[in-house]
């Protein structure tokens, strides 16, 4: 891009020329030291996921070896040096269980409260009404589990469990002596924490949805509720699976509330077999038996063999969660806290 | 809603009888002594916080910056998409990892392995909301900063950043209130300690800590009446914050007027 | 089309100085991607006059000034070619630092753009301030000095604390002028710098810029022809990224030379 200067009239060097042609190389640096720190530290999180999957890995490889594909299907779960014996399958059930219920009883109630918010409460409650969401969702699992085994797990017992007891007991799934601490009270817990995520993702999405849907749907002669189910949720439907995905995959990772109040069964006494049985989770498991686990243990490399697993789990739906959330709002991740 | 009111309900009802100024400044000791308090959890608790931005809060701003200044590439989208996945790895994950790495390095539980696990849950926070609060300066302040002559690296930091800074304070703050409540990592992380803080090697304590402590002590009816006044304590600390940050938002006028 | 010298070559010179150019382009060329704004553009600004771009929306009025100041290669892929020589050095050179070339040729934007955490005073002092220039005096009588150049001294003088976003549209202009005139460029880029203003903001400016051309070179880009026969001393015609015209402003406007700078100065087209 420079010229050649023959052609120019030879002028005294004037000081803006001088300036201009004085390499500053030192500025240029700092710039680019900018640039370059800012991107190590971006790439940081590259680092970090990738140390996390690798000390999981490595961690798991002794129980592995041990055990090798029996530490998926068995249900024993002894940490007696000596005779040890160690099954997932509990806890992998226990946390698909409770996730589902969770799934099962959250997602009609939040879907139900996304579509209030966005298509039929005024301005003034919506708002209101969202940033209680945001608080209830600002609430820290561990005073869930608090509460949940003080004050919940009680009216579940009393207004849930005894009734249907006396009624249903003789079902398998219900079987057993009920007294609020079991696979049921983590299930209900769960879809209360799941709740705000869920609705509020799909709240923002269904109010994503252009009017245009809707007027059109207004125009065929459909009702108020045709129109919603018409015209909005079947535009907002990958994003609303979305959402429920990501409510899924936080009720798969959760751990605090869950270890509170879902009893802690072990082993093959903690198949989940009946709602109102002690069950555990894979989370509540490793929350409760980490920090007495003897380092180097094979006990210790089960905890992460569970570990890694959850985080297989995870990971799986998360990323299935943000990929269909993104498309429908075409912002990142879209995650609301 | 219903639980949210319950919860407020009991904790503040059944907490707020224990809450006293000896119960927040004296250390917890034995927790069936009547005269324990959470005055070390207090501090851990905020010893933690501390630290943890420390760590966190440097990474996530440059990271933030690079995806919003620099981010418009394969590159960047990748990162983006990781902190995404980084941001909903369950905690108790995050506690096996800062475990692994931090607490077999040292040989025992400590209060900085505490704080890389609080880390970690923190920067995506920290990273994504920095990104978007850049984002939305308008280009024609960053124009007018080059057209002044000013190089790339003052203009990102020293005008288009503080014109953002609401935004990141937000993101900061709010991060703050959730790894308050974060329990899981510290479970593996730092024990937990009836003591007052020793050095950053030494096991610490912490709210949501301590108030598991009380629940696994629950028979001893002292500690359940700690365990309510702790979760009182640390409810007012997680839902403070949002709220501030509520308000915060809300008064944001000359940055708001400029924009008109 | 080329006209590379102004049409006042015979015009008579002041006495004593001779005409000089600040600032001159030989065949700028400019990109955005694939799609070719600027061809072969050569122009001769004069020092110390106003000169004025005017042209219909998307000629490339506001682009070519942008490269005047090498602002144009910050957009992501954006390139252009040529040579803008200034003082008869090319800016474009290798090894010439643009933040030194935007340091001598300031820029005032569309719509005025203080910085809204600042005070009025730190807005003006910002290039100073953040290019390293800590003196509490030096700093003090540099805002006084680019406030009043820029005509708003007396309507903030007791307000240099108020955040710059709580000025009227017309002052916060103002302050932007003053701003770019505290790092003291040599010449000063106006692109639309009143349309985004009422009628007596737009005068107070118009003021202004002949005020300013004593001490520096002008080069405003307008869409509104009568604020150009106004305010400049010579003006460019430009159309779809190409010089149409160039001379005196008043010779191009009552006697253009080409039939399509005629039609849009009628009102033709554009």
């Amino acid at each position: 891009m420079s010229l050649s200067e023959e052609a120019r009239p030879q002028q005294a060097k004037t000081p803006i020329r001088k300036r201009l042609e004085a390499l500053p190389a030192l500025r240029f640096s700092i710039d680019d030291l900018f640039e370059t720190s800012t991107t190590i530290l971006a790439a940081s999180i590259i680092l970090i996921i990738t140390v996390t999957s690798v000390l999981l890995i490595r961690g798991s490889i002794p129980v592995l070896e041990g055990f090798k594909t029996g530490l998926f299907t068995g249900t024993n779960w002894i940490s007696v040096a000596g005779s040890e014996s160690y099954g997932v399958l509990p806890y992998v059930l226990g946390t698909l269980v409770t996730s589902a219920i969770a799934v099962a009883v959250g997602v009609p109630l939040s879907l139900g409260i996304a579509i209030f918010l966005a298509e039929m409460a005024p301005w003034s409650v919506r708002n209101a009404l969202s940033r209680v969401i945001e608080l209830l969702a600002a609430v820290p699992s561990i005073i869930y589990g608090f509460w949940g085994l003080f004050v919940f797990r009680f009216w579940i017992r009393d207004y849930l469990e005894a009734p249907i007891t006396s009624y249903a007991g003789a079902f398998p799934v219900f079987q057993g002596t009920p007294f609020g601490l079991d696979i049921l009270t983590a299930g209900l817990i769960l879809a209360i924490m799941i709740i705000p995520t869920v609705s509020s993702i799909s709240k923002d999405v269904m109010m994503a949805v252009p009017s245009s849907q809707r007027e059109a749907a207004y125009s065929i002669g459909a009702t108020r509720w045709e129109v919603v189910r018409t015209g909005v949720l079947g535009y907002a439907r990958s994003g609303i699976f979305g959402a429920i995905i990501l409510g899924l995959g936080r009720a798969v990772g959760e751990t605090m509330a869950v270890t509170m109040v879902i009893g802690n069964a072990s082993g093959s006494a903690a198949l989940p077999t009946s709602l109102f049985k002690q069950g555990a989770t894979m989370a509540s498991v490793i929350a409760n038996e980490f920090s007495e686990a003897e380092s180097g243990s094979l006990h210790l490399s089960a905890l992460i063999g569970i570990g890694l697993t959850l985080f297989l789990f995870a990971l799986v739906i998360n990323v299935f969660a943000q990929v269909m959330v993104w498309r429908v709002l075409k912002v990142r991740g879209g995650s609301v806290e | 809603m219903l639980p949210l009111a319950s919860i407020l309900f009991e904790v503040v009802g059944k907490g707020l009888p224990a809450i006293s100024l000896s119960f927040l400044t004296r250390p917890t000791g034995n927790v069936t002594d009547p005269s324990s308090g959470i005055g070390n959890a207090i501090e851990g608790t905020l010893i933690l916080i501390g630290v943890t931005c420390l760590i966190a809060v440097p990474i996530g701003l440059f990271a933030g910056i690079y995806l919003a200044e620099f981010g418009d590439n394969k590159f960047g989208r990748t990162i983006r998409f990781l902190n995404d996945v980084l941001a909903e790895f369950p905690s108790i994950v995050i506690g096996i990892l800062a475990f692994s790495v931090v607490v077999i390095a040292i040989g025992h539980f400590s209060a900085i392995a505490g704080a890389v696990a609080l880390s970690i849950i923190m920067l995506p926070i920290v990273t994504r909301t920095t990104e978007e609060s850049i984002k939305l300066v308008p280009s024609s302040i960053r124009d007018a900063s080059m057209a002044l002559g000013i190089r790339r690296w003052r203009t990102s930091l020293s005008v288009v950043l503080v014109t953002a800074k609401d935004g990141v304070i937000t993101g900061i703050m709010l991060s703050i209130a959730r790894i308050s409540g974060e329990t899981a990592p510290l479970l593996l992380t730092v024990l937990g300690s009836g003591f007052f803080f020793s050095g950053l090697d030494q096991p610490i304590d912490a709210l949501p800590l301590r108030i598991f402590t009380d629940y696994k002590n629950s028979n001893y009816p002292s500690a359940l009446a700690q365990g309510w006044g702790a979760a009182l304590v640390l409810i007012m600390l997680v839902l403070g914050l949002n709220l501030g940050v509520r308000l915060l938002t809300k008064g944001r006028s000359s940055f708001a007027r400029a924009r008109a | 089309m080329e006209d590379l010298k102004p049409a006042n070559s015979e015009a008579p010179s002041i006495i004593g100085t001779m005409e000089k150019f600040k600032i001159q382009t030989e065949k700028l060329n400019a990109w955005f991607g694939n799609n070719h704004v600027l061809k072969d553009l050569s122009i001769n600004i004069k020092e110390d006059e106003v000169t004025a771009i005017i042209g219909p929306s998307g000629c490339g009025k506001s682009t070519f000034i942008r490269c005047l100041n090498r602002m144009h290669e910050l957009v992501p892929g954006a390139r252009s070619s040529g040579a803008v020589l200034l003082d008869n050095a090319n800016v474009y050179a290798r090894g010439i630092d643009p933040v030194t070339v935007r340091r001598k040729v300031g820029m005032v934007f569309q719509k005025p753009n203080p910085f809204p955490t600042m005070s009025v005073y730190d807005n003006v002092a910002a290039g100073l301030k953040l290019n390293g220039i800590r003196d509490h005096q030096k700093l003090d009588r540099a805002v006084k000095r680019s406030l009043e150049l820029a005509f708003l001294w007396e309507e903030v003088k007791t307000e240099l604390d108020k955040s710059g976003a709580s000025l009227s549209g017309g002052q916060q202009q103002r302050l932007c002028i003053a701003r770019a005139l505290a790092v003291e460029p040599e010449v000063i880029l106006m692109d639309e710098p009143c349309s985004a203003l009422d009628p007596v903001a737009t005068a107070k400016i118009e003021e202004l810029i002949s005020s300013l051309k004593a001490q520096y070179t002008v080069v405003i880009v307008t869409h509104n022809m009568q604020q150009a026969a106004r305010v400049s001393d010579n003006t460019a015609f430009l159309y779809l990224g190409q010089l149409i015209e160039y001379g005196e402003t008043t010779q191009l406007f009552e006697n253009p030379t080409e039939e399509l700078t005629e039609r849009y100065l009628t009102g033709k087209f554009g």
